[in-house]
């Protein structure tokens, strides 16, 4: 019999045919619905992140188009007026920002990275102390700033401490009140630098601090840096608590830590924000304007300094 | 910690299932396997938060030779590695109990220091763990903490060479532990146990994250090294056990009435007749591969 040419290629390629639907029917495409299901699941994450971003965009357009006109040299050298809010400024906010800020971190670095340490290191877990303390902090962190606010004022305006209305109770009530974020932060970076380390260090004949000092601390510190940043960046913004411990709305002269009264960039805002005069309102975008900036430089500093460790720790 | 090389082997540890003679008085300096044990256990248990994990071990680890702990998993062998340098204070629940001298001093008694037995003991691990350093500081770091005078740039050298390790790195000493590999991470890590100079090396399945080239390497510095150190290591691997050891520690898990699983000491003994003619039938099972 002649093998019939041609027909021996159509029935393999029929065959392949068939295969390749069979296979497409297990690799290919998903039913209508379950298509469907992804591409809404997919559209609410974008809604979500849409929402955030709208809100964050529409802030700044508005602050720039409502404060363009005073953003001039005078709204960071000139001191506020209740009288001639074209040239008032925010000199004196803005300084008593920075003092206040500075302070914050003063106290929370050494405080906050010492109290993380002993809770990840030296604190023994099963004692119900330490796990009492555990969970007051994860709660402190929940509490509502002006709760703090009013802490402040009882025992560090007055009662034990008794500093009076001054950028350095600020400080301190801005302290305790991001307190509770540094040491959770700190903790959880504490607690990713890998136990093989430690070990390693202390078969060496090390002593505990040694340990923490030489190599907990350095590969701890991106992630404690970024916690301490971040807490600043909210203290900054804070208003609420300062309000209740003095920061009032007119300072004339320029703050000092421990003495005369002191304001800062949010509260003036409000106050400006709260005349009802067009030239403050203006006056008070721009204020907006500044406090972002001032935000943005912080947040960028902290990603470079956090990048910078990572590097360093990896190399 | 005091010179106690006077007095050893005093009516302590009963050493049992054949130890070293270990009563050569006088051999105090010469680097024969035969001197005086460095470790002597008597009857010694540990437990985690009250369960026994090795109990009733008695035996002696000679000085200046590489003593090997085998056996099964679960068997304690690693657990009793980590008491003796103290490692498992820092497990909490840990409790070591009975007598554990280290020439003759005893290691758990009420006026040592943790921290410096460490020194004196110093610990491989079994994964290779470089801290996130140079190498140099890597080796440097131990020196550094125990504060040990002279140039730290030849107490460095002297330990890369005393690892086998230095004709690889001499040319980057800056450059970060991390980038080499896991066989030179290994002896990069011996290196940093030998740079303070202890007495004793412990290492815990050195060997079992590396390949066998590395494997090898390693080996043969464990052979060099036990002319200085003494040695005890934790091994899976009864080749290995029976390449590089002097002597052997065969240890299995007994299953007591209450079902706990506790660790063991079946015997120890000189490699060669651990390996060809043991007295125990779970030792020649075990060696034999019929079971484990």
């Amino acid at each position: 019999m002649v093998i019939q040419k041609g027909k021996q290629p159509q029935r393999a390629r029929l065959a392949v045919a068939g295969a390749r639907n069979a296979t497409e029917s297990v690799f290919g495409a998903s039913s209508r619905a379950d298509r469907i299901g992804n591409v809404l699941f997919r559209s609410l994450l974008l809604l979500g992140m849409g929402f955030a971003l709208l809100g964050m965009v529409s802030i700044i357009v508005w602050s720039f188009v409502d404060g363009a006109p005073r953003l001039d040299m005078n709204l960071i050298t000139a001191g506020p007026s209740s009288i001639t809010p074209e040239t008032a400024g925010y000199r004196t906010a803005i300084l008593g920002s920075l003092y206040v800020i500075g302070g914050v971190i003063l106290f929370i670095v050494p405080v906050g990275v010492g109290a993380a340490v002993y809770l990840e290191e030296y604190a023994d877990q099963t004692r119900w102390w330490n796990r009492l303390i555990e969970v007051n902090i994860q709660n402190l962190a929940a509490v509502p700033s002006i709760v703090f606010g009013i802490l402040g004022l009882a025992f560090i305006v007055r009662g034990p401490l008794d500093l009076g209305f001054v950028a350095a109770a600020g400080s301190l009530t801005l302290s305790l009140l991001v307190l509770p974020t540094v040491i959770l932060a700190s903790r959880e970076a504490i607690r990713a630098v890998p136990p093989s380390t430690r070990l390693g260090s202390l078969g060496l004949g090390a002593t505990q601090w040694q340990t923490i000092w030489h190599h907990v601390l350095p590969g701890a510190l991106p992630g404690i840096i970024t916690g301490v940043i971040l807490s600043v960046s909210r203290a900054i913004g804070e208003a609420a608590p300062l309000l209740l411990v003095g920061a009032v709305t007119f300072v004339m002269f320029d703050p000092s830590f421990f003495e005369g009264q002191f304001s800062v960039l949010p509260v003036q805002i409000f106050n400006y924000a709260g005349r009802p005069q067009e030239e403050f309102r203006v006056l008070a975008s721009a204020g907006v304007i500044l406090m972002l900036a001032v935000l943005l430089v912080m947040n960028s500093f902290a990603i470079w300094l956090r990048n910078h460790y990572e590097n360093k720790n990896a190399r | 910690m005091p010179d106690n090389s006077g007095h050893e082997t005093t009516g302590t540890a009963p050493g049992t299932t054949g130890t070293a003679p270990g009563t050569a008085p006088g051999g105090v300096g010469t680097a024969s396997p035969d001197e005086v044990p460095v470790f002597e256990l008597g009857d010694v248990s540990v437990s985690y938060n009250g369960n026994p994990a090795l109990a009733g071990v008695t035996m002696d680890i000679g000085a200046k030779e590489i003593t090997a702990f085998i056996g099964p998993s679960g068997c304690g062998k690693s657990t009793l590695l980590r008491s003796l340098n103290r490692m498992n204070d820092l497990i909490p629940g840990a409790r070591v109990r009975g007598e554990l001298l280290y020439k003759g001093t005893d290691l758990y008694g009420a006026s040592v220091d943790a921290v410096q037995v460490r020194k004196r003991i110093g610990m491989v691990f079994q994964k290779p763990n470089p801290f996130p350093k140079s190498i140099y500081d890597n080796v440097a770091f131990g020196p550094r903490t125990v504060g040990m005078k002279g140039s730290m740039d030849e107490i460095v050298e002297k330990a890369l060479r005393g690892a086998a390790l230095w004709e690889e790195v001499s040319d980057r000493l800056r450059e970060s532990a991390y980038s080499l590999s896991g066989g030179q991470q290994q002896r990069l890590c011996i290196a940093r146990a030998i740079a303070v100079e202890p007495d004793v090396i412990l290492m815990d399945e050195p060997c079992s994250a590396l390949d066998p080239i590395s494997t090898v390497r390693v080996e043969d510095l464990m052979a060099e090294l036990k002319n200085h150190y003494s040695i005890v290591i934790v091994t899976h691997n009864m080749h290995q056990a029976a390449r590089v050891a002097d002597r052997t520690a065969f240890f299995s898990v007994q299953v007591d009435d209450t079902g706990r699983r506790i660790g063991q000491l079946i015997e120890a003994d000189e490699t060669g007749t651990i390996f060809t003619k043991p007295t125990d039938k779970r030792t020649e099972d075990y060696i034999s591969g019929r079971v484990g």
